[in-house]
This record gives C-alpha cells, structure tokens and sequence, in this order.
C-alpha cells in the first residue's frame, strides 16, 4: 500500500502551522505502519488532547480522540480488552508528562503492549505557547514572561525509570531514524516510549529567538548526537538520540491471559 | 440448600448482577464504600474468562472502560463520592461519544472526603449535572438485595440500548448490609446484547447516524469499520465539526434520546399506595426505613404508603405527580438536604405540602425520625 | 545494485504550506518556494532521490517517484 492509503485524505491539508514538526512526525509514523505492512483494521491510535492529539483525525486507523492527559488510560482499556490490536499512542509533551503524567508511568511499569510516541515541541501549542514539564529553565513563555525556572523531565530517563521496556529519542530533522525506531517500538512486546523532538516555530521558535522551522531543524541537527557517538563523548551537553532501552519482560495482557487461565481452571 | 440462594453484602449483589447481566471488563480504583465491588470481580471476571485491572487512579478507571467499551465489551467500574467526582470529565465524554458503561457510586458522606465509613444519599445532583455541558443521564437506585441485583441488569441494558453511561446509585448502607439473594436463572431476566451494524466490509458506517427508532447500531474497534471517536461535537461519521446544524441537532439527540423514553426508564416500587393520605417517596436505604413505618401504621389503620424510586434520572416527574395526587401530605425521605425533595416540589400540583424527612449526620435514617415529622404533619404534636 | 532515478516529483500544492524545510535541506537545491509560497521543482534533472524532502515534510506534500535503472558498472 502507499503511504497516502494511511491517510484519511479528505481532511488534507492538516491544521498544523506551516512547519510544525508534528506534520512530519505523522509522516514518519505513517511510513512506519507502511514499512510493516500492518493491517488498518488491527491498529487503534489513542489520542488525548492539543496539536498533537489532532493526529488521529488524519490516520485511517481505528482513532479515538479522548481527553487531556487520559489517551493512555483509554488505550489501556482498549488493548486489555483486545490484546491482538495494535495500540498507539502520540502525545504532546503536556499531554504526556504534566497532566498525563500519572498515567506515563503506570502504563511503563505495567510494561503493557502499547507504542507511546511523545512529540515534545516543549510548548503548549493549542493555547497559545504556555511552558510545558519539558521546556526547561530559561524559556519564555506567555506564562512565563521572565522566563522559566522549573526543570524539566527527560522523557528517557523517566521511562526508563518507570519501567518502560523500548525507549527511542529521535527528532523531526531525523525523520528516516524516527521511522526506524518507531518501527522497531511498534513490534516490541512491552511498553516501548519514542520520543521524537518536535518545532513549534509559531509559538516557541518566534518567543526564544530559534526562528523559523528550518532554523528550528537545524538545531535538532546540532544539539543532539547518535548514542556513543564521538560528538555526544567530547560534549556531553548534546541531547543523545537512539535506542537507550530494549529489554524483554512480561508484558501485561499476556500475563492477565495466564490468570485467566488459572482461574477458570480453579474455578471448575 | 439451593446454590443459587446467597447470604451477601449488597455490593456483592451488584457483581453478580453485573456478570449475569454479562459484564466483561471492570477497571478500577480502591475507595470505601465501594471496594468490595473491585474485590470480587477481580475473582469471578477471570473465572469467566473476563478481564479486570486495577487502575492509577479514578480518572483512569474511568477511562480505560471506555476504551473497553468500544471495543465491544460491557463494562463497569466502581466508585465513591470522590471517586465519582474525579470521574465526570470521563462520563461526559462516555455521554458525548455515546459509549455504554455502567458506573456503580456507593454513596457516602461529602462533601470532600466526609466520611467513608457512613451512610449519604448526598450524589443525586452530582449524578444529574456533576460533568459540564448539557446532557442527559439515566441514573438508578435500589433499597434491597434482589432489587440491586434486578437494577444493576436493567443499568447495563439501558447503557446498551441508549449508548449511554448508566449511573447506579448504591449506598453505604445497603452496599455493606448482608441479607439473601436469590439469583435468577438464566433468562429469566431478559438481557439486551449489543446492537451492531449489519452493514459490511466496504460499506460507508456511520457511527452516529441514529436509525428510524433512534438507536445507533455500533461497530467494534478492530473491526471492519475505522471510524473516528471524539469529545469534540461531531457529525455522523464521527469527525469533529463547528457546523450549527450539526451541533444543534448533536445536543439535541443527547437529551431527547433519554427524555423521549422515560417510561421505558421508569423503574419504581409502591407499596400500599392503592388509598394513601399520607406518601412518602424514598429510595435507596432510606426507602427501608419508610416502609417499615408505612406498614407498621398500617397495621394500626393509618393510610401510609410508599413510592419507592428506583430511576432517580430522568426524574419521572408524571409517575410521582399521578401517585401524589391524593395525599394529603407528601414526605420526600432521604439522607441529604433535598436533593429529591426539589424534585419532587417541581412534580407535583401542591409543593407547599411536600416535606422533607432526612438525616444528613451519617447515621441511617430510622423509621421514628420520620414518624417525628410525620405526626406534626399530622396535627398531633412532637 | 539498481539505482534510483527519479521518475516525478508530485508536488501537492494544495497541502503544501511553504515553511521551506525541503528548499533548505534539499542537497542538490532542487526545490524552491514561488511567488506563493508554494514548493516547486526549478532543477529535477539534479535530483539524486535521497527522498529526504519526502519524509521531512510536515505537510505530506511531497512525493518522489522513482524507477530502478540497473547498474552496469
């Protein structure tokens, strides 16, 4: 199938601003599902709410577009109840961390099969550029005039903490390796996180002086270096990109199977 | 001894009515009064080959059975005051995207955390109006272990009938009181599967097309059909949409699909109504303590009867003005400061002699705390 | 190993918004923005089909289209 048989045309052009990473982590996605030749009617995108979350209106999955925060809480039912389907799950960086922060790491300790894509742009985008738990200390904001003073999450340190099974950082600017690790999140047995840095030009690049998407992109290029690379060993200051995680352990549905089984043998 | 025949809590009586009424995935969260509910289904779910997981929290309990229920499973979560409370941004988007799920609330005292342990019926409005935006709701209650098992059948295939959340509104009491159960045989309550498309592979699937009777036959997720779900107003394919046609007649469909089949929805108990001067409406834990006195005084002649409601919403506003029509006095007896009480005023042709008999302390209202009320109603003194 | 040659670039204006990601990183300067804003290919013959203005284009309005010419070398 082509790439544009995942795509529900008639909703084209998107509603994102001209440059906005998200355009573009929908491409790498799509190409994932392409490149794995997987069946529409077994995928089911959850989304939650934001730029982001607009995502599964484009797709030709089965798309539940849910609330702030809960996409994972939603797709949880979803796989539970149905452990064949493939569940995906992009979320913005607020969707995910600040008020779905909860719901992040349960789903990584409960290591169920579900690929959570977070598409950090570190704003919220749909109100209008307010800080997110991913901006860091000194960004401007429209809540924050004189600039940020909270830190901010790594997305790979804490799934990895939370015991999240495949975790993958990627970015726009990478579009061909963020197809490949979502690939890889896609197939893994477990909870598997790829976070994939994103540009907001409209409301981040214009406030923080990054400029236009291009030059956005650019810094996508020069702020971050492959894991073990020469680059990211002589400036540890660089974000890495790679596969920092992919280990195998029980994943939950197939063990809810195994209880299943055991009690409906004792209940006999 | 008969094995259908149980001596249990009421919230037991809700499980096993929610497994003969064929529930198949429950999420959710601990909070007393309510927790036995979780305790047992994560026994007898996975004995019969269903699903239940503990969630983070309330929202995600919520949440996830939704998720479930598009999938194509019955599903229940259950919950208290607090919990109910944290849950409504979820049940409004269930009441938006017309997602079937039954939310089981063991009433307890509130506001806030108020008091776990203790009896309120405190959550009728929250039941009503607790999510924002209009909407409408289908909200039940029962005062025994028979009927709690017979309502929380009658919950599920009214979530499946009208693609809604159906509210069941347990209490404390009743939720943790043991008495018999006799659990019916198979069939003889009639359970109402869901209604899916007939339309194939290939054909265009509206999801919120209601057909000439107004019911919306469902697709499963996973299925043949990739359709669009979202809190968002939506047209029938499930996309959102600005359009003030589209979203006029969206709201509209919310309302009236409920309004329009209220006496399908009723569901009530009388008990010596026939020639009563004296009513008393009740329901839920409340309701016992007001027929115990309605047959008591009867037994000395008074013309004391009961309307015990057991749909609170929508509220069957002709059921209790019809059966009101002769009393000489109406007593609303409940555990809160009126919340049916209002109702009940707005019901009937006289409100001025509606009165209030309840108990707000925690403690369950007793037969003598209303027969208090009911003698100076009556002219005869404290 | 069969070689990429490119058989059209399919550019869809009607998605395209002209942020110019694949006029700047475009490695042979094929692609440009015209008078509005929209992507056009001013030089295909130099195109080499690393595909990379399809995959970053946030607008999906790009498509490369290729043939396999085999290699003779």
């Amino acid at each position: 199938m082509a790439v544009k048989d995942y795509l529900r045309e008639r909703f084209f052009p998107h509603m994102w601003c001209p440059g906005c990473g998200h355009g573009t982590i929908l491409n790498s996605l799509i190409r994932a599902v392409e490149e794995l030749d997987l069946n529409k009617n077994e995928i089911v995108m959850t989304s939650g709410i934001g730029c982001s979350a607009r995502i599964s209106g484009y797709v030709d999955f089965h798309s539940l577009h849910t609330l702030h925060g809960r996409a994972l809480t939603f797709a949880t039912g979803v796989k539970l109840s149905r452990p064949h389907l493939k569940v995906l799950v992009p979320m913005g960086d607020g969707d995910a961390l600040a008020i779905g922060g909860n719901h992040f790491i349960h789903a990584a300790r409960r290591n169920i099969d579900i690929t959570a894509i977070v598409m950090n742009n570190r704003i919220y985008g749909m109100t209008g550029g307010q800080f997110s738990p991913l901006s860091g200390p000194g960004v401007k904001a429209t809540t924050a005039p004189f600039l940020t003073i909270d830190s901010s999450f790594d997305v790979v340190e804490l799934a990895k903490a939370a015991g999240a099974t495949f975790v993958a950082r990627s970015t726009a600017y990478h579009a061909k390796e963020a197809t490949g690790y979502l690939k890889k999140a896609i197939m893994h047995k477990g909870f598997s996180v790829v976070e994939i840095l994103s540009q907001c030009p409209t409301h981040y690049g214009r406030k923080n002086k990054e400029g236009d998407a291009v030059s956005m992109l650019e810094l996508h290029k020069t702020n971050t270096a492959p894991l073990g690379s020469k680059a990211l060993k002589e400036n540890p200051s660089l974000t890495p990109r790679g596969i920092f995680v992919d280990v195998e352990r029980p994943e939950y549905c197939s063990e809810y199977d195994k209880i299943i089984d055991y009690a409906m043998k004792e209940a006999r | 001894m008969s094995d259908n025949i149980r001596f249990i809590q009421g919230n037991e009586a809700c499980v096993e009515g929610a497994l003969y009424a064929g529930v198949e995935f429950f999420a959710g969260y601990p909070i007393t009064p309510s927790t036995e509910i979780a305790e047992r289904l994560s026994q007898r779910l996975p004995e019969n080959g269903g699903k239940f997981i503990q969630m983070e929290d309330e929202i995600a309990s919520m949440c996830a059975i939704i998720g479930a229920s598009l999938t194509g499973r019955k599903v229940m979560t259950a919950t208290s005051g607090p919990g109910f409370s944290l849950k409504q941004e979820a049940i409004g988007y269930a009441c938006m995207t017309e997602i079937p799920c039954v939310i089981v609330n063991v009433m307890r005292g509130g506001p806030s955390t108020g008091n776990p342990t203790h009896v309120s019926q405190g959550d009728i409005n929250q039941a009503r109006w607790g999510t924002h935006g209009d909407h409408n709701i289908i909200a039940l209650t029962a005062s025994n272990h028979q009927d709690i098992f017979s309502i929380t059948v009658d919950a599920f295939n009214f979530a499946e009938t009208y693609r809604t959340p159906v509210i069941l509104l347990l209490d404390e009491a009743v939720g943790h009181l043991r008495e018999k159960l006799i659990i019916p045989e198979a069939g003889e309550l009639p359970i109402v599967d869901r209604l899916r498309t007939s339309l194939g592979k290939g054909v265009d699937y509206h999801p919120y097309l209601p057909r000439e009777d107004g019911r919306l036959p469902m697709s499963d997720f996973g299925g043949e059909h990739r359709y669009n779900v979202t809190g968002l107003f939506h047209d029938m394919w499930g996309f959102p949409s600005n359009n003030p046609k589209v979203v006029n007649e969206l709201l509209r469909h919310l309302v009236d699909k409920i309004d329009n089949n209220i006496e399908s929805i009723t569901r009530y108990k009388e008990h010596f109504l026939d020639d009563a001067e004296y009513v008393f409406v009740s329901y839920g834990s409340a309701a016992r303590s007001a027929i115990h006195l309605a047959k008591t005084r009867r037994a000395r002649g008074e013309k004391i009867g009961v309307l015990e409601l057991q749909s609170i919403w929508p509220f069957p506003k002709e059921l209790v003005r019809e059966k009101c029509a002769d009393a000489k006095a109406v007593l609303v007896v409940e555990m809160n400061m009126g919340q049916v009480l209002a109702q009940v005023k707005a019901a009937v042709r006289k409100p001025g002699r509606v009165f209030l008999a309840n108990r707000i302390d925690g403690k369950l209202i007793t037969p003598s705390d209303i027969k208090k009320l009911l003698r100076v109603i009556q002219g005869r003194g404290v | 190993m069969a070689k990429k040659v490119l058989r059209e670039l399919r550019l869809n204006r009607d998605w395209c918004k002209g942020c110019g990601i694949c006029v700047s990183f475009c490695p042979k300067n094929v692609l440009e923005l015209d008078s509005k804003d929209k992507v056009v290919a001013v030089r295909p013959e130099d195109c080499i089909c690393c595909m990379l203005c399809e995959l970053r284009c946030p607008d999906l309005a790009i498509e490369v289209l290729t043939d396999q010419e085999s290699d003779n070398e």
